[in-house]
């Protein structure tokens, strides 16, 4: 059997709906795992796997950490500050080092878009794309969406707004990818600095005010504002924001149904999204946080398998010590 | 060499073996205290369904029962690839100090027994565990037998044992399917 | 030196009309004869050219040499070795090397290694403005004495009107056109590519059409304020050719090049991330490239250029965002064009050699572009029909970054002469020596 979807998870943009699905539905069972008292089966026992994070981010890299753990692989943490990378390293002499110790996988978090391919290109260890960029982010995209079908089942048709600064946001393109190939309707909604010149080509509806996306919407992933817009001139101030793109209870209860709320984390709590929102009864953003894990084990673990040259190789051998009456 | 299947147990005498087999559990365990019943993932889950369905038919009790999914305790994962879909682990009782019986289709070379210990190990300690499998067809490759067993039978090197159960495959039947059909 | 005979070639040269199979006999550096009947000299070196173009030679008015402070990258000799492995007689480089070429001194020391190399001629380009920081006015009267032939702060855009005036004014007593590399640089901050759907898909900060559009229709109006001569460097979009068209028509002293990437390749090719693809001005869309194409064809841009631009090859490997920009262009600039342009009928061989020799010559005021009788004795040979796969590694230039690598492409330079001597010919085991 060779590898579901290929060596890598650089983004959903190149998966199909079908191997979307499939990494959602290897999911499922691993929510359970992290229910039992001893939250640790061996599948990945021996893996060796790197998180090579050139970015801060606490959530995702523990998320990660816990989905190798609770697979029994050897993980090995490697973040910018404490690494060769910050005394002018380049990421090629990294993945070479990298490649030299034999290591299994890669999870690479990276400032630029196209880094997860770059590495993916010159080692021949699984790469796994933690974000890279403002290009994609599939392991939250799939999370996400893992959510949304905890609530809706089949996402076809169901109405799905991302809200924010899509611009910058590899999170929202990662959704956006996954969720029309799962036949869903996307819409962003946000002020016109911070959506791409383009974004109608790709698919998704726009609305410049968020009451009108909030009343067509079923959901809506609520994207962090990052503070470091304001300085670049793309919108005035936090505060304005919140007035006018904020979500709010006053102007969700103004909507006809209820509408479920995501947000990736980390929130700004009174900028995109104010606190009895972000706490009530309609917020699934722990959910996410809990999926995160599960999505992510799937991921590493449909990967592990993926080793098309062994499978080869082990044929014949290994049908020997396959039970005869096993289920294909 | 023929491309045909052999039956070797049909509906009604797989209906028969499990009754026995029931009999059988019921009588290891010397009752039916403490008794918990696990199929694995996917065919020993419906048969031990059934062999549920005739213990508490027979003694009128309620027997819990639980399905172990071992594809996550496999050792072949670099070799074989991932099983795309992982069945459901249930194990939802505190197992200490339980008689586990695990429930299989067909017994081999022992390596999925030996997964589903390791992974019942770490939900617990049972007082013992046993196993019942509807067919024994020898080739085992590590120190494990079954404690019950529905038939006993001789297949070549290359040859499929295939267990069909009602249940997911539409009909119930043992079948012997030789190696150029495999 | 011998005098050289070209024999039975097609003579391609539009400064007199010529389309025809004939003869071109070189000797004292100058053209002595060319056409039909030109007799049978004595004492001469023959060259069969038969099945094969002779033209006029090529200029390129745009190249980075990298010397001085990048000679790891490219020198003055490679540069020029590249350019008649290419078919070019003479480049012009640009001044933005380490130190800046902004005063006599540095211009004169680019002609010394030229005229060291004995390739293709070099003519230095000075800076407008002293070490390119768009300030200070650079000496254009000391620079053209020393043998500048153009000023230029290429690889930087002349952000302030005021000194692109003073500039286009002050560049008029020495009869020299004022090259601009127009950016508009606080909407092309941080670009890496063109800003469109490609851009929005990969995650990667977009340059606008109107970046670049905004600085071409500035330095028009700027040309006609002053009656300078303006020439706009790479055009890469449909609007900068409307904006040409639109100076053009009102008699404003314009002129523009293109170069072959943005001729034939779009944003498309980014698609992942591969760093040759990245230049600036970055691949357009196709809608651009068809624009340009109609562009060269009309003579609303009115010549190719190749922005020759060498990297070390590990400068380019590496994110896409911090790869720096540019791709070598000379050795496959005659074949991008004859596959693009020519072999999709967009342009006639006569119309070609007019942009890749004639227009260049006549726009810069350079020796060349005719094989007139008296002129100086630069040609180009080349087969027309040529089919070759581009392999960078047998380059003559020290840069290999090109996203030609591999492709097929049609038209090949088979000999290169300057002043009367070769300075390239194919299959010469000297110069096929140097390719390795």
């Amino acid at each position: 059997m060779t590898a579901a979807f290929g060596k890598d998870l650089l983004g959903l943009e190149s998966l199909t709906g079908d191997q979307i699905r499939l990494i959602l539905d290897t999911a499922e069972p691993f929510k359970e795992i992290s229910e039992r008292a001893i939250k640790k089966v061996p599948a990945l026992r021996g893996s060796t796997i790197v998180n090579l994070f050139f970015e801060n981010s606490t959530r995702t890299r523990i998320s990660f950490e816990f989905a190798e753990k609770r697979l029994s692989a050897d993980t090995v943490n490697v973040s910018a500050a404490g690494s060769s990378v910050s005394k002018g390293e380049t990421l090629v002499d990294t993945a070479r080092n990298l490649e030299a110790m034999r290591i299994d996988m890669v999870v690479i978090r990276h400032s630029a878009s196209g880094a997860a391919q770059f590495l993916a290109e010159r080692i021949q260890s699984n790469v796994i794309n933690a974000g890279d960029g403002t290009h994609e982010h599939p392991t939250q995209g799939l999370l996400d969406i893992l959510t949304l079908r905890d609530r809706f089942g089949d996402l076809k048709g169901r109405r799905v707004c991302i809200c924010g600064d899509i611009l910058h946001s590899r999170v929202a393109r990662s959704n956006i990818w996954g969720l029309t190939k799962l036949g869903a309707e996307v819409a962003v909604c946000g002020p016109r600095s911070l959506l791409p010149n383009a974004i109608d080509e790709l698919g998704v509806r726009i609305f410049d005010r968020i009451e009108e996306a909030i009343e067509w919407a079923e959901a809506l992933n609520v994207l962090r504002l990052q503070f470091e817009r304001m300085t670049a001139g793309y919108i005035p101030s936090a505060r304005e924001y919140n007035r006018v793109f904020g979500i709010s209870r006053e102007r969700l209860d103004r909507a006809k149904r209820d509408v479920l709320i995501l947000h990736p984390g980390p929130m700004n709590r009174g900028v995109e999204i104010d606190s009895d929102v972000a706490d009530g009864p309609h917020s699934v953003i722990l959910d996410q946080v809990t999926n995160g894990v599960a999505v992510r084990m799937a991921v590493l673990y449909l990967l592990a398998g993926g080793k098309p040259e062994l499978a080869e190789a082990a044929k014949g051998g290994s049908a020997r010590g396959r039970e005869s009456g096993d289920r294909e | 060499m023929t491309t045909k299947t052999t039956t070797v147990l049909d509906a009604r005498a797989v209906e028969r073996t499990l009754k026995r087999m029931s009999v059988e559990i019921v009588e290891l365990n010397r009752g039916t205290d403490n008794l918990i019943i696990v199929g694995i993932q996917r065919r020993g889950v419906q048969l031990a369904d059934r062999l549920v369905r005739m213990i508490e038919g027979g003694e009128g009790v309620t027997v819990p029962q639980g399905s172990l999914d071992i594809t996550l305790y496999r050792d072949d994962l670099q070799t074989v690839g991932p099983r795309p879909v992982v069945g459901p682990t249930y194990l939802p009782w505190e197992l200490d100090g339980k008689h586990i019986v695990i429930v299989d289709d067909v017994l081999y070379t022992g390596r999925t027994v030996r997964a589903a210990l390791d992974e019942l190990a770490d939900f617990g300690r049972p007082a013992a565990i046993s196993l019942a499998v509807l067919i024994d067809r020898g080739g085992r490759e590590l120190p494990i037998h079954a404690d019950v067993i529905g038939k006993k039978i001789d297949v070549g090197q290359g040859e499929r044992v295939d267990v069909l159960v009602a249940e997911v495959d539409e009909r119930t039947e043992v079948v012997i399917v030789p190696k150029s059909a495999a | 030196m011998k005098p050289i005979v070209l024999r039975g070639g097609m003579i391609v040269d539009p400064s007199q009309g010529l389309n025809e199979v004939g003869d071109v006999l070189l000797s004292d550096g100058a053209v002595t004869a060319c056409g039909r009947d030109i007799g049978r000299p004595d004492e001469v070196e023959e060259l069969d050219c038969t099945g094969l173009l002779v033209s006029p030679g090529f200029i390129d008015v745009h190249c980075h040499l990298r010397e001085p402070g990048r000679e790891d990258v490219e020198t003055v000799a490679t540069g020029a070795r590249a350019a008649a492995a290419g078919g070019f007689t003479a480049v012009c480089a640009m001044p933005n090397t380490d130190p800046v070429t902004d005063n006599q001194a540095a211009v004169g020391f680019i002609v010394r290694q030229a005229q060291r190399a004995a390739a293709a001629r070099v003519y230095p380009i000075g800076a407008i403005s002293v070490r390119q920081e768009g300030k200070v006015l650079a000496e254009f009267g000391e620079m053209v004495g020393a043998g500048a032939v153009a000023v230029s702060d290429d690889g930087k855009p002349v952000t302030s009107a005021q000194l692109m005036r003073t500039a286009l004014e002050y560049a008029r007593t020495f009869r020299i056109p004022v090259i601009d590399h127009c950016e508009e640089p606080t909407l092309a901050a941080g670009g890496a590519m063109n800003e469109g759907i490609v851009s929005a898909q990969l995650g990667l900060k977009g340059i606008p059409a109107e970046a670049e559009e905004i600085m071409v229709i500035r330095d028009i109006l700027l040309a006609r304020l002053t009656g300078g001569h303006v020439h706009l460097a790479h055009m890469s979009t449909r609007g900068s050719v409307e904006l040409i068209r639109w100076g053009k028509e009102r008699d404003i002293k314009v002129t523009a090049e293109v170069c072959p990437h943005h001729l034939s390749l779009t944003e498309e090719c980014v698609r992942g991330y591969d760093t040759n693809a990245k230049m600036n001005p970055p691949l357009r869309t196709a809608a651009d490239v068809d624009a340009l194409r109609e562009a060269v064809k009309d003579g609303i841009i009115d010549l190719v250029a190749t922005d020759h631009a060498p990297h070390h090859y590990d400068e380019k490997e590496r994110e896409f965002a911090d790869a720096p920009n540019g791709i070598v262009g000379l050795e496959t600039a005659l074949a991008v064009v004859v596959t693009n342009l020519v072999e999709k009928g967009y342009l006639s061989f006569s119309q070609l050699v007019e942009r890749m020799s004639c227009t260049p010559a006549r726009i810069f005021n350079l020796p060349g572009g005719s094989l007139r009788k008296g002129g100086v004795a630069d040609v180009t040979v080349f087969d027309p029909s040529a089919r070759w796969s581009v392999d960078a590694s047998t380059f003559l230039s020290k840069g290999r970054n090109t996203p030609y690598d591999g492709m097929t492409l049609v038209g090949r330079a088979t000999c290169t002469i300057v002043g009367g001597s070769v300075v390239y010919r194919s299959g010469n085991p000297a110069h096929e020596r140097e390719r390795n």
